[in-house]
């Protein structure tokens, strides 16, 4: 657009110097204010509110969510202890279950145990009656053998029966031995 | 040697109208305005259009920008500047576009130019006193009279802050204007240099490396210039609004 060769054609008259050349002036200053209404008419109404809005948008977002974060960090906050007081009750909780289980399982097997004992000593009173009757038979049972028995060596060794109540005083003699 | 003035010259593309016996053309300076503030709307306005909560590397420059110009405004006048931020960022941008499109060669600083720069002071200048004036009435002229000097000196004071008021808008202008010439003008000499000594030669192309260096490096210094006289101009006019908003002295 400035071409040189435009220059040489116009300078004709007597050399000024082009910025105080007051013939131009009034074609900068009719294009400058059009210019600059133009500018300032489409900053005003279009750029610079849509730039303002972009940032304050910006600016709004990022402190909601950052209001967002801190409010989700007080939720996480108290879940958190939520759970904390939930574990300690259902340890609570446990631990005492535990204890009555093991006192409820502890007289169980107490009173369980007294039955079975007494059960046992039952049957070892019954046992050792039977072993008594058992013994007093068989000793009966001995000493009958023994009359017989004694009677039979007299026999064979004198020839003669003896009597039996002396056999009987006899073995009796030899059992209190 | 190409002449260094040459690449401020206005040349009428089209002519558009005649008001009051003065011409209105459309000119190569109005091609870059226009080609400015076209490009700075697109920008903004496409790389803003999908709204992305997480910004690309485009709505990311859009908004390093918003906030920059916020963050000046507020830096300086609090938060009632923020009603004068649409105002404050179309200068901001418009400076600083026009500014680094100038940069490029072949084309055209529209801030060179210093009735571009005087009307842009005059716009904040007139703003600062009709907002002054309107929101604090007279009260808004005790910007001239600093409380707690003595009554004798007290007009020669007023006399030195009304100057300093009123001379504002030259230097404000001035400062972006003389800049912008002054460091366009520095890169057209270099850079003469070096085809005047590449026609010289062998040992003429060996020697154009300095000056080729020297642009180099010049070119980064007005990529920074640009972006700090834009700055400086969007600092100064928040620094003069703020006594519109604040006028206690």
């Amino acid at each position: 657009m400035a071409t040189p060769t435009a220059h040489t054609e116009q300078a004709s008259g007597p050399k000024v110097f082009p910025p105080f050349n007051s013939e131009t002036f009034a074609s900068q200053l009719f294009w400058l204010a059009i210019c600059f209404i133009f500018l300032f008419v489409m900053m005003s109404k279009f750029a610079l509110p849509r730039i303002g809005a972009i940032i304050d948008d910006r600016q709004k977002r990022i402190s909601d969510d950052l209001a967002a974060a801190a409010k989700a960090k007080a939720a996480s906050d108290a879940a958190v202890a939520a759970y904390e007081q939930a574990l300690a009750e259902a340890r609570g909780r446990a631990q005492a279950i535990a204890n009555e289980t093991r006192d409820k399982q502890a007289t169980e097997s107490q009173a369980a145990r007294v039955q079975i004992e007494e059960d046992l000593s039952a049957k070892l009173a019954a046992a050792e009656k039977t072993i008594a009757a058992t013994k007093q038979a068989a000793m009966a049972n001995v000493r009958g053998i023994a009359v017989d028995a004694t009677k039979a060596i007299v026999e064979k060794l004198i020839g003669v029966s003896p009597a039996d109540a002396a056999v009987d005083a006899a073995v009796n003699e030899a059992l209190k031995g | 040697m190409a002449d260094p003035v040459q690449q401020f010259e206005i040349v009428k593309l089209f002519p558009v109208a005649k008001i009051g016996g003065q011409e209105i053309a459309f000119t190569n300076s109005a091609a870059f305005m226009v080609l400015a503030v076209v490009g700075i709307t697109g920008f903004l306005l496409t790389s803003t259009a999908r709204r992305a909560v997480v910004p690309g590397r485009m709505q990311s420059l859009a908004e390093l920008s918003y906030e920059f110009v916020a963050s000046t405004i507020g830096s300086t006048t609090g938060k009632e500047g923020m009603r004068f931020f649409p105002f404050v960022f179309s200068l901001f941008m418009f400076v600083l576009v026009a500014n680094l499109v100038g940069l490029v060669p072949y084309t055209f600083t529209v801030t060179s130019h210093i009735i571009i720069t005087v009307a842009l002071a005059m716009s904040v200048f007139l703003t600062v006193v009709v907002y002054g004036v309107w929101k604090h009435g007279l009260h808004f002229f005790g910007l001239f009279v600093p409380k707690g000097i003595p009554i004798f000196i007290l007009p020669l004071i007023v006399f030195i802050e009304v100057l300093s008021f009123i001379s504002r808008p030259i230097s404000h202008s001035v400062r972006l204007f003389a800049n912008m010439l002054a460091g366009h003008i520095t890169l057209k000499v270099f850079a003469s240099f070096i085809t005047l000594l590449g026609g010289l030669g062998a040992v003429g192309i060996a020697s154009a490396v300095l000056p080729l260096a020297m642009v180099i490096g010049l070119t980064a210094l007005e990529l920074l210039v640009a972006f700090l006289q834009a700055y400086v101009f969007t600092i100064l006019t928040c620094i003069y609004l703020n006594d519109a908003l604040h006028p206690g002295h």
